[in-house]
């Protein structure tokens, strides 16, 4: 059978799992940045913290994808069910490149045009808002759209722990010894990352300022 | 245009010291009067520009205190304090993020004027500051030459109408003749402002063409305190010293005619 023919006759469970797995990306990324993103905020204004946060989010990046999800599987409520914990292990690793970059993004604004606006009388939620943020975020974009790729990626571990995703077809695909398996799972996967990272590029595009 | 009346500026008894190292401002003693345009000459590193910084508490006194119209600034509310305050500092101040109507109406916008009301006083200071309003607005400061985003922050610096302007260095960057061209704008304009501007420069010809009065500072004291005519006939050698680099460069060129 080709793989043409492996897609077409199988096209509803690669079209299941492909959901499936577009879901667990999609709530660990919303996830990562509602926590991500206030975090590396908080960053700007207590550095002391910026050892514990972004040490720890270091090594969280550094434990392999397989032994994170083995990892929490012992953990009560987490282990309880595989879409939450790999929810949660997903979410662990998109929350690097956000909070990392979300701080580099504010540290990097000229100290100028910070200053000019605390002069002008801006308050800090008004500096953030008006400021921050917005200065920022072609460097917050680009952290997400990091995390993005890197999810897409260790969600297909999530089915050594039986949650599902395309990792399903490339587990079972690596224990058939069958290509045209793995590729029904690797090749969605692949492109899924390849157009996440392509439509968050042209975003930041659209927010970045003209430079001169 | 509305133009409340320029409000005083008094430094009493002011000492400033970052922490832990020495006095950055020692025992400052100035009256800044209401509507004048007061220079605060010195070279870098003399403590003008941490002088205009205890104004709209970018800084805070270490002892002393700085009174804002009468009233001691830590007493005013910070955010209401500073929004009397116009504040413009070289070039780079500008938000790169928004075009040049943004930067200006950034300030009216949060002070909840409406739409209507931004617009129209946006366009009328960018027009005060030459720089006419259809052709500017929608550009972003990286689209504006060195002397165009200088005039952007004034206008910026004007555009809810404060009766105070600090203004650090604004002509600093600036080609000799874009700066003289500012310079006779500014003489200009404040005529009918009157506003009260505190002026940062290390530039004595500026000093001595925009200024009321002239502070001469040296290591965080003030040496002097002239109008421009005293300044220019002063014999105190501190003074002197300024005058004879100021005119050794002009008898070079005589010399070489």
């Amino acid at each position: 059978m080709s793989l043409l023919e492996f897609f077409l006759s199988h096209n509803r469970e690669i079209g299941s799992l492909a959901l499936e797995h577009l879901w667990f990306v999609g709530v660990s990324i919303v996830l990562a940045v509602v926590i991500g993103i206030p975090l590396g905020i908080l960053l700007t204004r207590r550095p002391g913290w910026k050892p514990v946060v972004l040490g720890g989010s270091n090594v969280v990046q550094t434990i392999p994808s397989l032994a994170l999800f083995g990892l929490l599987l012992p953990l009560p409520w987490l282990g309880a069910r595989a879409d939450r914990l790999t929810i949660t292990a997903l979410t662990l690793y998109a929350l690097l490149p956000i909070i990392r970059n979300t701080f580099a993004g504010i540290s990097a604004i000229d100290a100028p045009v910070r200053e000019a606006a605390i002069g002008m009388g801006l308050n800090s939620r008004q500096l953030l808002w008006h400021v921050e943020l917005p200065l920022a975020s072609p460097v917050i974009l680009a952290g997400v759209r990091v995390a993005m790729v890197i999810t897409i990626g260790v969600a297909t571990i999530a089915a050594a722990i039986g949650a599902g995703g395309l990792g399903e077809l490339i587990f079972r695909g690596v224990a058939m010894v069958d290509t045209n398996v793995i590729l029904a799972g690797a090749i969605p996967a692949a492109l899924m990352a390849l157009f996440a990272d392509l439509s968050l590029g042209f975003v930041q595009r659209v927010v970045q300022y003209p430079k001169r | 245009m509305s133009t409340p009346a320029g409000i005083s500026i008094e430094f009493a008894n002011v000492f400033y010291r970052a922490d832990g190292s020495r006095d950055l401002i020692s025992d400052l003693n100035l009256t800044i009067r209401a509507g004048e345009v007061f220079m605060l000459l010195g070279r870098s590193g003399s403590g003008k520009t941490t002088t205009l910084k205890l104004i709209n508490r970018l800084l805070t006194p270490t002892q002393g205190r700085v009174d804002v119209n009468g009233t001691p600034n830590d007493q005013w509310d910070l955010i209401k304090l500073r929004r009397q305050i116009g504040y413009a500092i070289q070039e780079v101040g500008l938000f790169p993020h928004y075009t040049a109507a943004q930067n200006v109406g950034l300030i009216p916008r949060l002070e909840g004027w409406e739409k209507t009301k931004v617009r129209s006083r946006t366009e009328e200071v960018m027009r005060l500051v030459g720089l006419p309003p259809d052709q500017f607005s929608d550009r972003y400061p990286s689209q504006l030459s060195g002397g165009e985003r200088q005039r952007l922050g004034m206008a910026r610096a004007l555009a809810a109408d404060p009766p105070i302007l600090l203004m650090d260095e604004p002509f600093g960057a600036l080609d000799p003749l874009t700066r003289a061209r500012l310079q006779a704008d500014f003489r200009q304009l404040q005529q009918t402002l009157h506003k009260t501007v505190v002026f940062v420069t290390h530039d004595i010809g500026e000093a001595l063409l925009l200024g009321d009065h002239i502070a001469l500072m040296e290591k965080g004291r003030v040496r002097g305190v002239y109008t421009p005519r005293e300044f220019l006939n002063s014999a105190e050698p501190h003074v002197q010293e300024y005058l004879e680099a100021f005119r050794v460069n002009q008898q070079i060129l005589r010399s070489e005619q």
